[in-house]
């Protein structure tokens, strides 16, 4: 090594120092010190720290409020995911033929993605307000109870996630469309190709890579949500709308159960790094086979 | 398409987008809507507009004092993120070090977090080190997601640069740091514009730390304060409205005002992977 490649390494360490010490203090550390509090009894207020092994995990496997969390987290994934994914990609198409208004299109779009979260919860809890709300109005005044009933809370917190979180895909799909030179579409009309057939042999293939992109993305996001459900329903009614997410926060903050909170928050940690893993094996599996 | 064809469909496609963002509308105006014709509907539209929710919004409740803890923790955030961010996204970016592609991997994959999985031996830090219930606290904590954001964000954006004109300066003599603030800077600044701009409004916007880390209005930001907004006998619908569109105020004004550099941010990071 030349002694300007040793100055060069020194520099880069000392550039890189600041962003190592804040990631090792503020997720490295943490994220293994969570793993040590799972396996803690653990009450603060009553001054309960010792050691349990793994009693938390297995309290967890024959806890029926962990599973009902686990599945409503599971379907509220998959459908909001589905209807994201769906929704944007035709978004993103309607857009992309636009020849007049993109501008403002693309503000519309983004207005229900770009504010918060809690903004976006109490957004809905008025559109579905059993009375007044314009959900109700559009309904012709059937006065449904939609965040208090057990079998519409769910679909009612879906729909409002999918609002929000659809113009990110949307927004992904619309730049990679941008991106397709227009030549690729000269030459299938030159080939004589029809609008269907275009759509379907070249505009979706084209798009595959980032639909998939967009999966992962919202996948990870969906499997830890949090905001929405717990400011517009609380995880009611009965624990309808409870994701794992939900339920480890109430563990953690209202039962004060700093370990076992823990235990549930490793729960989604692993799952989500799970999936973040197991989709970059197959890309990987793919790429070999293409 | 004929262009007839075509401007038909162009106005029904806008059509439908402002159907999309109806639930905001309705919102907007029920923030203007007079307390007494909140619950009648239909009429969907008001006999006459009111400016009287936000008189009370702004003159008996927190959350002016939460706007100005929002602008605060959000603008340091950004600005600790960049300080620390830019150096180290140039380092990965340009200069030799071994294992750099397995970093760079792990701070992406550090921005897949749960902020469940690090809230509570955070929350026992900030405890410890007595930074709960400060703006330096919540600087922090949303610092953990806000910095692997920049550096990734920032490294695409470097790599785009050509190295030309940073081989010539190191020819010239002048040392990295030189060459980063003279040469790179310059450069980065649209990119450094979009990043700040995404990690602005994520700071404004986050809420599972904000709810976790605050305790009173010394520091609790607009989310927090929309989410307890205090109801006495019955809910102030028109007055969370208004506080809603006033939570909303500097994501609105970004969409509209800084479109381009929202979107390059937003779509950088996805497309060159």
């Amino acid at each position: 090594m030349t002694g300007r490649e040793r100055a060069d390494r020194r520099q880069a360490l000392r550039l890189l120092a600041p962003t190592l010490l804040a990631l090792g203090a503020l997720t490295v550390y943490p994220g293994f010190w969570v793993v040590w509090l799972s396996l803690q009894h653990r009450v603060p207020i009553f001054h309960v720290a010792r050691f349990a092994g793994l009693d938390n995990y297995v309290f967890l496997a024959s806890d029926p409020r962990f599973w009902n969390a686990a599945r409503t987290t599971v379907v509220f994934t998959a459908l909001s995911v589905a209807l994201e994914l769906a929704l944007g990609v035709t978004v993103a198409l309607a857009l992309h033929r636009q020849r007049r208004g993109r501008r403002l299109g693309l503000s519309l779009l983004l207005l229900a993605w770009a504010m918060p979260s809690v903004v976006t919860a109490k957004l809905y809890e008025w559109l579905y307000h059993p009375a007044a709300g314009l959900v109700s109005v559009l309904l012709g005044g059937h006065a449904l109870n939609w965040l208090g009933d057990p079998y519409l809370a769910l679909p009612a917190v879906i729909l409002a996630d999918v609002w929000r979180t659809m113009p990110f895909v949307a927004i992904l799909c619309y730049a990679r469309l941008v991106t397709i030179p227009a030549e690729v579409y000269e030459a299938a009309q030159v080939d004589g190709a029809g609008r269907l057939a275009t759509l379907g042999r070249i505009t979706l293939p084209l798009l595959g890579r980032i639909v998939m992109l967009a999966l992962l993305l919202r996948m990870l996001d969906a499997l830890r949500a949090f905001d929405i459900m717990f400011v517009l329903t609380g995880g009611g009614p009965a624990g309808t709308t409870e994701t794992l997410t939900v339920y480890a926060y109430r563990s953690l903050f209202q039962m004060l159960q700093l370990g076992f909170g823990s235990a549930v928050s490793v729960v989604v940690f692993a799952l989500v790094m799970g999936v973040a893993w197991a989709y970059l094996r197959l890309l990987r599996a793919r790429a070999v086979v293409a | 398409m004929r262009r007839p064809e075509q401007t038909l469909v162009d106005v029904l496609v806008l059509l439908a987008l402002g159907a999309y963002a109806v639930p905001f509308f309705w919102q907007l105006l029920t923030s203007f809507k007079p307390e007494t014709e909140l619950l009648r509907v239909p009429p969907l539209l008001p006999s006459r507009l009111t400016l009287a929710h936000y008189s009370v919004v702004l003159e008996q409740s927190l959350i002016p004092r939460a706007l100005v803890n929002s602008v605060g923790i959000a603008t340091l955030t950004t600005l600790l993120a960049l300080a620390v961010g830019v150096p180290g996204a140039y380092a990965i970016a340009r200069l030799p070090l071994p294992g750099k592609g397995a970093l760079l991997l792990a701070i992406v994959a550090s921005t897949a977090f749960p902020q469940i999985a690090t809230v509570s031996p955070l929350y026992l830090l900030m405890r410890t080190i007595g930074l709960r219930d400060t703006w330096a606290g919540l600087v922090l904590v949303h610092s953990s997601f806000a910095l692997p954001l920049t550096i990734w964000l920032l490294v695409g954006f470097i790599r785009e640069i050509p190295r030309e004109a940073e081989e010539a300066a190191s020819v010239d003599g002048a040392g990295t740091l030189a060459t980063l603030r003279w040469v790179v800077a310059p450069r980065l600044a649209p990119g450094i514009a979009s990043t700040a701009l995404l990690t602005f409004l994520f700071s404004w916007n986050e809420f599972l730390f904000a709810y976790t880390f605050t305790a009173s209005e010394a520091s609790r930001t607009i989310p927090v304060a929309l989410a307890l907004f205090p109801g006495v006998y019955e809910v102030p619908w028109g007055d969370i409205a208004a506080a809603s569109m006033l939570a909303s105020l500097p994501p609105v004004l970004i969409v509209i005002g800084l479109q381009r550099f929202l979107v390059r941010g937003l779509v950088a990071g996805a497309l060159k992977e």
